[in-house]
């Protein structure tokens, strides 16, 4: 398909708003459905074109005089010509759908394919309203988790393995590949084949309750050796704190309402509803994409989560300024 | 034409009104078995939810104009989107189409009234009860918040306490009931009260749209009591039919309801098949071309629509090759809905066509439907549906169809019969600057979803962030929304203000070919004095319209004619008003209330709906004695 020729006329759509558009193709799957749309546009505006000119064109009739009074025609001579027209007009539209269905069917054979080619094993479960990340650690084979964060080495087929903790979501990276449901009580899975390096979004597609609308992550496609390197930090445990207000922080998250749902790696924090921190700070952004990570926002959100995210499952910990302080001192050290 | 019609004497024709008419004062009010009655007020009520269901579409319009407003917080956009959405399908599309065919039919048979009259009563009134069943709640903030769809596990016990969930799992029940009974009589209705010669071959295509979307309804809606009858029992008694940690499956809920979802949407774009059919016969002044293709398409698209409801479900992991199966099935539809539009258009090239607001309606519902049928074809590939699927370009997609594709015709046909109903014309210029509103400010509010769901932008958010570059089509968006709302509120003003101001006209304004026009305008009670005869497709443009006397004067009778050929059978006494339709529907009302509470409600409940029933249908005249239905000796 002559793909770069279509492309100049949707690019002006696609410039706006880059990072989470089936648009702006930057993987296999994504590729295939972008070509598969563009098809889909052409034979449906021809299609629309010659409902419209034919409509255009029976209006423009009325030109030719107004009607003999109001006495209606009982006989109709031009029906036999128009009788012929319409089997055409059927032709027309069965070849158009054979075309599209065929085109369907070759794409979704090529996304069937793809399980042949997976290289890398992902789990990802949704989770009201975060996602749990986990990778095997290629040393050990033990799960090594993280959230909100996806991270793909290009040219890499990515078997995800989706899960739920609670109701149906669903995972979408529209840059990447198209969507695929998360329900609990089934085994889902996409492959993803990222072929640019780049920041991507994601965001749940399914409607999951309150916060369903702040519920993004992100997505990173990097090199193979950038991968690599960054699974390596992430299987590390949590640095140790860097100052005595880091320390602080450390045993108040350590010791305090924080560890109920957190686990920080290397602690005694092994709390397992919420996010994994072990490396929190490594990540672009907090609270499922909802804020950009700086210790200000950290800040901000630990002290009230519900008033940046409403409903936010995250418990608002009461903390004396300079404890605050010290919590967000020491998550931000955790790199 | 309308001399016949009106009958040889205005004694007869008082003595029908007469034995026909309801009591005075509210006690007819509350009895009346008076088909355009009960229509009326169907159509009434649906009109003031379109109101209020537009109301929240521009609430919801404005707080997505721009990035990351705080006018609604999460909890409040739920609820809106969930009222929204669970309004307009339940108790404004659907209804509304059941209320047209409730006004339309009999008169279009030529019969004096349904054939099942207090049923008509009963679902009206068992109908209001659903609508109070979510708006009453809603009055005092215990308003479903889990979508028009309510997928379990979210609407399950576990992540939806209290009784929201219960409201809206159990205002389907109310409304699915009233919409079966009301189906149920039209289907009965067209099949056995047709009006002497007017067979199969000879019935309009709106009989045929309404015949299809009856029988359609029958089938589809029982799926959807059943998931919500279960969705109530897990949430209720602890079953586990949905929920994955006790052997559940949360997928079957989704293969229910869109068993029926689909057919729905058909449900409710078929009778407004119907309504184009017959505007542009009337505008184009000729017969309907390719009818034999229009009966066909309409019956095709019936049957099709119960084999694709899994396009709705593409991306929840379901086989492959299952999925390519419901491509291909969803694409087909395309085809009779594609023959439909060329016969339309046809009709009016080989026509005079003649501009009027409801030819209007015509020319705009076309424009914009086959807008909505195009994007269905791109949402029916299951690998394309991945990446549209849940994105705004549904949104788009889904609104064309349904505003596009039915509320449209359904405008222009109240613009048609209008007259028909009130004896007076609507404002043709005020007709024509609503309807300008109304599409172009659609058409502008609308157009702009496709391109955000292809930039990404999900369904059911409340907000969303400035970085992501959708606000200035949003705002483009709540512009036309606006601009679309106008246009309503010119168009409740037009037919207000021609209710009393409007221009007088007599039994045909409009020089239709179909025998409503042959009754007076306002039809009187009893309809037509005689018995109307048809050999065509469009009686009303023969040069004389045969009719004949022998039904009784003194009391409620219709005649009653065979299914295939319409020939007269027999006489059929047609029942009275009545308070027990009524009090059944407030029997159920207690036991359909009662039951989201406690189980046991069901058990007492039945008590009431029983006393009720039996009052119904307490006998009150001798059998018959001669005649098929005559007593054996």
């Amino acid at each position: 398909m002559t793909q770069k020729g279509h492309l100049a006329f949707l690019l002006p759509l696609a410039s706006c708003a880059g990072a989470q558009t089936p648009l702006a193709p930057a993987g296999d799957q994504a590729a295939g459905q972008y070509s598969l749309l563009l098809l889909m546009l052409w034979v449906c505006g021809i299609l629309y074109m010659l409902v419209l000119g034919f409509l255009a064109m029976g209006l423009w009739r009325l030109r030719r005089g107004a009607p003999a009074g109001n006495e209606p025609t009982l006989e109709t001579p031009s029906d036999a010509v128009l009788g012929k027209t319409l089997w055409i007009w059927a032709a027309i539209i069965v070849v158009g759908l054979l075309l599209l269905a065929g085109a369907s069917f070759l794409l979704e054979r090529r996304l069937a394919a793809a399980e042949a080619r997976e290289a890398l094993l992902v789990r990802v479960s949704g989770h009201q309203w975060w996602w749990r990340i986990a990778y095997r650690d290629p040393r050990n084979g033990s799960w090594i988790e993280t959230a909100n964060e996806l991270h793909l080495p290009v040219g890499t087929t990515a078997r995800i393995e989706l899960g739920s903790a609670d109701v149906i979501h669903s995972f979408w990276v529209p840059n990447v590949a198209g969507k695929m449901d998360v329900i609990p009580g089934r085994a889902n899975a996409i492959d993803v084949t990222p072929r640019r390096i780049g920041w991507f979004r994601g965001q749940c597609a399914e409607f999951c309750g309150l916060q369903h609308a702040k519920m993004a992550f992100d997505v990173k496609v990097e090199t193979p050796a950038q991968f690599a390197g960054w699974l390596a930090l992430q299987a590390r445990p949590a640095p140790a704190p860097e100052d005595a207000a880091a320390l602080r922080g450390m045993e108040i998250v350590t010791r305090g309402a924080c560890a109920m749902c957190h686990s920080v790696r290397g602690t005694s924090a092994r709390g397992r509803p919420g996010p994994d921190l072990t490396h929190v700070a490594s990540r672009r952004m907090i609270a499922a994409g909802t804020l950009a990570m700086n210790r200000g926002n950290l800040q901000g959100w630990i002290a009230q989560p519900q008033a940046l995210k409403p409903g936010t499952l995250m418990l608002p910990v009461t903390l004396e300024p300079r404890d605050a302080n010290a919590v967000a001192q020491y998550l931000g050290q955790l790199k | 034409m309308t001399a016949t019609a009106a009958g040889p004497g205005d004694s007869r024709a008082a003595q029908l009104r007469q034995t026909w008419r309801d009591p005075p004062g509210l006690w007819g009010f509350l009895t009346t078995v008076d088909h355009k009655r009960i229509a009326a007020r169907y159509i009434v009520t649906t009109l003031f939810l379109l109101f209020l269901a537009g109301m929240l579409a521009m609430d919801m319009r404005l707080q997505l104009s721009a990035p990351g407003l705080h006018r609604m917080d999460p909890q409040l956009y739920n609820e809106s989107f969930s009222l929204h959405g669970s309004t307009m399908l339940f108790l404004v599309s659907v209804p509304v189409m059941e209320a047209m065919a409730l006004w339309l039919v009999p008169l279009m048979l030529g019969q004096r009234n349904m054939a099942f009259p207090r049923l008509a009563a009963f679902s009206y009134w068992l109908y209001l009860g659903g609508v109070l069943m979510l708006w009453l709640p809603h009055a005092v903030n215990i308003t479903p918040d889990l979508g028009w769809f309510e997928y379990p596990p979210l609407s399950g016990p576990a992540y939806s306490p209290g009784h929201r969930a219960d409201i809206w799992a159990q205002m389907i029940t109310f409304t699915e009931v009233a919409a079966l009974a009301a189906s149920v009589n039209v289907a009965m209705t067209i099949l056995k009260l047709r009006p002497p010669g007017m067979t199969l071959a000879k019935m309009p295509l709106f009989l045929w749209a309404m015949l299809v979307a009856s029988l359609m309804t029958i089938f589809a809606l029982p799926a959807v009591m059943l998931a919500t009858s279960m969705l109530i029992a897990d949430r209720l008694v602890s079953t586990h039919f949905f929920s994955p940690s006790g052997g559940g499956d949360a997928l079957l809920f989704q293969h229910l309801f869109w068993f029926f979802g689909h057919p729905e949407v058909y449900i409710i774009f078929v009778p407004a098949v119907g309504f184009v059919s017959a505007i542009v016969e009337t505008f184009a002044r000729r017969p309907i071309f390719g009818y034999a293709a229009m009966v066909l398409s309409v019956l095709a698209i019936g049957i099709l629509a119960f084999g694709l409801w899994v396009h709705h479900m593409f991306a929840v992991g379901l086989p492959r090759l299952g999925n390519d199966f419901y491509t291909a099935a969803s694409m087909t539809i395309a085809l009779p809905a594609g023959i439909q539009i060329f016969c339309w258009i046809a009709t009016i090239w080989g026509g005079r066509p003649r501009l009027a607001t409801p030819m209007l309606w015509v020319i705009g519902f076309i424009i914009t439907f086959v807008i909505g049928g195009l994007s269905g074809v791109m949402t029916a590939s299951a690998p394309l549906d991945l990446q549209l699927t849940d994105t705004y370009f549904i949104v788009a997609h889904f609104h064309y169809v349904l505003v596009g594709g039915a509320i449209f015709p359904l405008l222009g046909a109240f613009c048609y019969w209008y007259p028909k109903a009130t004896g007076r014309l609507m404002s043709e210029k005020l007709g024509t600057l609503a309807f300008a509103l109304i599409v172009g400010g659609f058409n502008l509010g609308f157009f702009p979803m496709h391109i955000l769901g292809l930039w990404g932008m999900p369904r059911r958010v409340y907000t969303y962030p400035a970085g992501m570059g959708w606000g200035t089509l949003n705002l483009v968006a709540t512009i036309g929304s606006a601009v679309a709302v106008v246009g309503g509120l010119v168009f409740v003003a037009n037919a207000l203000w021609s209710f009393w101001y409007g221009r007088r006209v007599g039994a045909d304004p409009w020089g239709g070919p179909t025998l409503e026009w042959a009754a007076r305008s306002p039809p009187p009670p009893h309809n037509f004095d005689l018995v109307l005869c048809v050999d065509s497709l469009t009686p009303l443009w023969k040069k004389e319209l045969t009719a004949f006397d022998g039904l009784a004067l003194d009391r409620r009778e219709m005649l009653v004619t065979t299914v295939m050929e319409a020939e007269p059978i027999y006489r059929q006494n047609s029942v009275g008003p009545s308070i027990w339709p009524l009090m059944s529907a407030l029997a159920v009302t207690l036991l359909f209330v009662g039951s989201i509470f406690t189980p046991w409600a069901l058990v007492w409940g039945a008590v009431p709906v029983a006393i009720a029933l039996t009052f119904w249908f307490w006998p009150t005249r001798a059998r018959a004695s001669t005649g098929p239905l005559g007593r054996r000796r």
